[in-house]
């Protein structure tokens, strides 16, 4: 079971700060990010990716997941 | 479609749009706009809280249409790349006075955060007093992120809520080209519900149709690229990103350059369009308007963007910018090239106070 932060609903900079912290926490492993808004999106992908994590987003229903990785 | 949405996520996308805000603001100043108020989402919207009577201070009433260009050009955006969604219910009354005392803050120093940053590239050097205090601001309203503030989450709401500010503002629009003057002064004389400056900065405006235009262009590009002024500065101090900083320097960089090929680059402190010199409220006046804007999630602009795409706590918080403005003339909270009102900083401590019990007691603690 991976980490899950759901920030729906949240707004900017609330969902980089969690996910900041979180990935921080982790250093590495799987974390699934739930936002709603495609302001969210990119800015948590572009967090991520700078942190060297990988980013994969799907979109379900009207909210977005991403599932960050690192190895 | 999907390698333009691709390019305006990126640095060069945000850098254009800032370039396109530098290189317009300056020529809406050339085409009839007050010095260095090209654009300044607090100036315009004092005006418009002016033409609706909200204040009557005769010399700043008009309905800017640059700030119903930025509404409805969002809107386009964001309707176009299926990014409209309406919500709202995050602490929206907390929000509505963030509004009301960042337009407080940003009356004091005379000018948003976009029109501290064309101050600055017009040579006026009053104008780094103002971003200090901007940078001051933020980073207390990041000291209160780091420790778990939160207004709280938004939740999706009925689709017509999303659609009522950006109707508000094409209703703005209508009254502006009708402009309905059935009232009169006891002399007999039409006058109002809207009123238009006929001396000053508010009687001072490049033509309708070409603020609208610009006004679409810069809600477009804003929308796309989630240019904020705020947020620059915050992510800077918070996460060390400097992808929204690259923007603001967009504005700036093209907004020196078009003044100095325009002739409006005027290096100083004294005597700058519609500026005062005074030092410590230039600073503490925008420090107000930096912690708001911190706590509220956006920069002015910004918030007009977000309620352009459905963001209803956004469009409060800019309801909260425009009742603030109407206040800020009525009780003399408004600064004057002289300097600032009588009850200006009176009413700036009572925004920090107000600011900084939000901040404490907004709290979650944090997962």
């Amino acid at each position: 079971m991976a980490d899950k932060i759901d920030a729906r609903g949240l707004s900017c900079p609330q969902p980089v700060i969690l996910t900041n912290k979180k990935i921080k926490e982790m250093g590495k492993g799987v974390l699934e990010v739930l936002v709603d808004t495609d302001t969210s999106r990119e800015n948590v992908s572009r967090l991520a990716s700078e942190k060297g994590w990988q980013v994969d987003v799907k979109r379900v229903d009207e909210d977005y997941r991403l599932v960050l990785r690192k190895e | 479609m999907s390698v333009i949405k691709n390019f305006f996520a990126t640095r060069w996308g945000i850098v254009s749009a800032g370039i396109f805000v530098g290189v317009f603001a300056p020529l809406l100043q050339k085409w009839g706009n007050p010095g260095n108020m090209g654009i300044c989402v607090a100036c315009m919207e004092r005006d418009i809280a002016g033409a609706l009577g909200l204040h009557r201070a005769g010399v700043v009433q008009y309905i800017r249409p640059e700030i119903i260009g930025f509404v409805l050009g969002a809107l386009i955006a964001a309707l176009l790349f299926r990014e409209f969604k309406s919500r709202g219910g995050s602490s929206p009354i907390v929000r509505f006075f963030l509004g009301f005392f960042a337009m407080v803050g940003a009356l004091v120093f005379l000018g948003c955060p976009w029109r501290a940053l064309l101050r600055l590239a017009g040579g006026d050097g009053n104008a780094i007093l103002g971003l200090a205090g901007l940078t001051a601001g933020i980073w207390v309203g990041v000291l209160f992120l780091k420790s778990g503030y939160t207004l709280g989450r938004a939740t999706k709401v009925r689709s017509f809520s999303g659609w009522v500010f950006p109707i508000a503002m094409a209703s703005l629009l209508i009254l502006l080209l009708v402009a309905p003057q059935f009232g009169r002064t006891a002399e007999g004389t039409p006058t109002g519900p809207i009123f238009f400056s006929s001396k000053g900065p508010g009687s001072q405006h490049a033509p309708i149709l070409i603020s609208l235009l610009v006004g679409l262009g810069v809600g477009f590009l804003a929308q796309r690229t989630r240019l904020c002024t705020m947020g620059a500065i915050r992510d800077v101090i918070l996460i060390k990103n400097t992808h929204l900083l690259s923007g603001i320097l967009g504005i700036v960089g093209a907004a020196f350059i078009m003044n100095l090929f325009l002739g409006q680059f005027k290096a100083g402190f004294a005597g700058q369009p519609l500026a005062h010199t005074d030092y410590l409220w230039n600073f503490i006046g925008m420090g107000l308007s930096g912690l708001a804007f911190a706590l509220a999630g956006g920069c002015p602009g910004r918030q007009l963007f977000l309620s352009g795409e459905g963001d209803g706590d956004a469009a409060i918080f800019a309801t909260g910018m425009i009742v603030g403005a109407g206040f800020s003339h009525n009780f003399s909270m408004a600064s004057s090239a002289a300097g600032p009102g009588a009850y200006g900083p009176i009413a700036v401590i009572i925004g920090l106070i107000f600011c900084i019990v939000v901040g404490f007691t907004m709290r979650e603690k944090m997962a």
